[in-house]
């Protein structure tokens, strides 16, 4: 996906400020990672660039632990997270039948944001109500029993929630 | 470093450099153990990955891997036994249940590591008792002189030593499990890179994952 320029600058600046704390010692590889995710809510590829010239190792190396590591995302998150259970129980409900849906319906994979940045999907492991499996958790909100129809209906309630929004603003103005 | 040592493999005596590994000193007295990623001028520090190279030192309990092994005066090494091949029988059958098999019409059919580990051990290219698992991941075709057909490699990571050492170091290892996979920053197409076209990568390729074409 493609990043803006805006993106690009804050990346850059981001991860310059956050390895001024940090000498040339490798081991600080991995939690200046963490740090610039904890601050952009993603690992961009102009900050992997940043790190790999600071530590002194090649650039691919810094993608290699970036994409080993589950906890590093390379996108940035969309405005509505979602999250799909992927867990034992979600799995035996037909957890994967949901994510599929998903994907079809947003048009983008696991792990991506869609073009406009309104939506990202994820999987996630467990969500701790498998009584309600499958279970897809949009922005900390559990949908449990979730089906296909029923993607279709969340994405239309946030298609007109947002009409709505841009309609309000648009009278404000 | 420099001295000369004995040691028997499979009953034969042979003499070997101190400090080399078992492996080498066997494939210069032409006894061939199975190898995919194992380097020679990285026997400092093996890769270990295949899994391959597996032999019996007498006063070993367990098979150890010839490429990280160093040879040693007087050491009696088996390169064959039931256990052995057993190992490296499993070893190959689960390193080819994700390789594309298209031996017809692949440009390193011949000079394939594979075909020759199969040839040697008489194991089946195509495993049996395995499902075979395609990825169907695309070729990149964006270099002039050189084809990657990411299902076709092993993840020996000799392409990724090579690259190093004599290339611009655009090609490494990335993600995890399954997905593993030899890339490049980004996942960006290799003409879109700093790729030197040098070659090196296709030179060790054991697997005709990276071919290095005419143009």
């Amino acid at each position: 996906m493609k990043l803006t320029n805006e993106e690009k600058t804050a990346a850059i600046e981001t991860s310059q400020r956050i390895l001024s704390n940090y000498n040339q010692e490798k081991g600080s590889l991995i939690p200046t990672l963490q740090q610039i995710q904890n601050e952009l809510g993603y690992v961009p590829s102009p900050a992997m660039e940043v790190v790999a010239d600071h530590f002194n190792v090649m650039k691919v190396d810094v993608y290699s632990i970036v994409t080993f590591y589950n906890q590093f995302r390379l996108t940035p998150p969309g405005k509505n997270q979602v999250k799909v259970c992927m867990g034992t129980a979600c799995h035996m409900r037909g957890g994967n039948i949901i994510m599929d849906s998903w994907k079809r319906r947003l048009e983008i994979d696991c792990g991506e944001t869609s073009e406009d940045r309104e939506f990202s999907l994820d999987r996630v492991a467990c969500v701790g109500c498998c009584t309600q499996a499958p279970v897809t958790v949009i922005n900390e909100e559990i949908h449990a029993k979730v089906t296909p129809t029923r993607v279709e209906g969340l994405l239309y309630a946030y298609q007109l929630d947002k009409d709505k929004e841009n309609k309000k603003a648009g009278e404000d103005n | 470093m420099g001295k000369k040592i004995n040691l028997t493999i499979d009953g034969k005596k042979i003499q070997a450099m101190e400090g080399d590994k078992i492996l080498w000193a066997a494939l210069e007295n032409d006894i061939y153990i199975p190898h995919l990623c194992a380097m020679k001028e990285q026997q400092q520090s093996p890769f270990a990955g295949c899994r391959l190279c597996f032999i019996e030192i007498e006063g070993k309990p367990r098979p150890v891997a010839a490429c990280t092994e160093p040879a040693l005066e007087g050491m009696v090494v088996n390169t064959r036994s039931e256990s052995i091949d057993r190992l490296v029988e499993a070893g190959f059958n689960l390193i080819m249940s994700n390789h594309h098999i298209d031996c017809k019409i692949c440009a390193a059919s011949g000079a394939c590591e594979l075909q020759k580990i199969a040839k040697e051990r008489k194991i089946r290219l195509k495993p049996k008792k395995l499902v075979q698992l395609d990825r169907n991941l695309p070729k990149d075709h964006s270099k002039d002189c050189i084809i990657y057909d990411p299902n076709k490699c092993v993840l020996c990571g000799r392409c990724v030593t090579a690259c190093r050492t004599e290339g611009t170091a655009v090609l490494g290892l990335a993600y995890r499990g399954f997905e593993r996979m030899v890339t490049t920053f980004g996942d960006i197409p290799l003409g879109e890179t700093d790729c030197s076209g040098c070659g090196s990568c296709a030179n060790v390729c054991p697997a005709g994952a990276l071919i290095e074409t005419d143009n």
